[in-house]
């Protein structure tokens, strides 16, 4: 849906630019394209690692055991629970959000979807090693620090202007 | 005698570049041996995970190598260097937004901004605003968890990622910075 289009629009836009780098130089666009795959070549094999150990820790942590971990009434402690669960893993969306729509349907409170979801998008634990990598240890730690504090003031923040709002 | 030393050194090298992969393929085949339908789902999201990889990053990486080739430093340092401003700060909102792909995508993209002289706390605002208000998110968002908890979201956001880069502005030391940015620039 909206992800197929939007990806269909980088797509459109690459292509776009391609052409026009193309008609204003073959040898620079050849720079560019070696550049890029060089850039693929140095991400892929710590990428390849992460996607696999995204697996392995989703295989464990299946919708029941989540839905029991920051279920209904999981409170404080809950809402750490979905903070850590947000960030120690970087779950693809079309299982993060359908699964946050079912533990709201089942009566998690929105203190703690927004916990996940937002760790979910902002601190990456698994990504850690790929982070450094690129920064350092200093700039990747402490980026994932402050997005992991702050993250628990957004969700107090959604759930509380949602539990007036509503 | 020669050649074979070096074969052997590049096998090396890419045991080491790849022991992370190696470790986490050796852990799903005791995964399979041991919980058979565990393993299924982690291959399930393996396979997702690894399409969604090839679907999103080409064009990230097309646009990375034509960046880097084409616009100036001079340009890149005009529109979102120091002293870029709000102009800066905007320019950085919008490439995270429009953005596709998982935030590790994030990361190369960052690495040619350093390239081109682009101000750290931009880099940091660009990596925030591709993690947290990426529109094919938003949009994902919106169907499962309601238009309101998306939007109030966003909203929050906007000032929780200029917090973040301002404050690791403060505690990253300068010295750091141009650590990293040579490093950028050597690779």
């Amino acid at each position: 849906m909206g992800n197929y289009i939007f990806n269909g629009a980088i797509y459109l836009i690459a292509i776009i630019f391609l052409i026009i780098s193309l008609v204003k130089s073959r040898a620079k666009t050849k720079q560019a394209l070696l550049k890029a795959w060089n850039s693929f070549k140095n991400i892929l094999p710590m990428l390849l690692g992460v996607i696999l150990l995204v697996g392995l820790i989703l295989s464990i942590l299946d919708t029941n055991l989540i839905t029991r971990i920051i279920g209904k009434e999981s409170g404080v402690l809950g809402i750490l629970l979905a903070s850590v669960l947000g960030s120690v893993t970087l779950i693809p969306g079309f299982i993060a959000f359908p699964t946050a729509a079912l533990l709201l349907a089942g009566g998690a409170g929105y203190i703690q979807i927004a916990a996940f979801v937002q760790t979910l998008m902002m601190v990456g634990v698994v990504t850690l090693p790929l982070e450094i990598k690129y920064f350092n240890k200093k700039v990747a730690i402490l980026r994932n620090v402050l997005s992991f504090i702050l993250s628990l003031g957004v969700a107090y923040f959604i759930g509380f202007i949602l539990g007036i709002w509503n | 005698m020669d050649q074979k030393n070096k074969k052997a050194f590049n096998l090396k090298s890419f045991l080491k570049q790849y022991l992370f992969f190696i470790i986490t393929l050796v852990l799903l085949g005791i995964l399979f041996i041991f919980k058979f339908d565990a393993g299924i789902r982690a291959t399930d999201v393996v396979i997702y995970s690894f399409k969604e990889m090839l679907l999103v990053l080409p064009p990230i990486f097309i646009l990375i190598g034509l960046l880097d080739v084409w616009i100036p430093k001079e340009t890149m340092i005009k529109l979102m260097g120091e002293g870029s401003g709000f102009k800066g700060i905007l320019l950085a909102f919008l490439f995270g937004t429009v953005a596709a792909g998982p935030l590790y995508a994030a990361f190369p993209v960052a690495i040619v901004f350093m390239k081109k002289h682009v101000k750290f706390s931009n880099i940091i605002i660009l990596m925030g605003a591709w993690g947290a208000t990426k529109i094919p998110m938003l949009l994902f968002e919106m169907t499962a968890l309601g238009f309101k908890f998306a939007l109030l979201r966003l909203a929050i956001n906007i000032p929780v990622i200029i917090i973040i880069a301002y404050v690791m502005g403060i505690l990253i030391k300068k010295d750091e910075i141009n650590a990293i940015y040579k490093k950028a620039e050597d690779s």
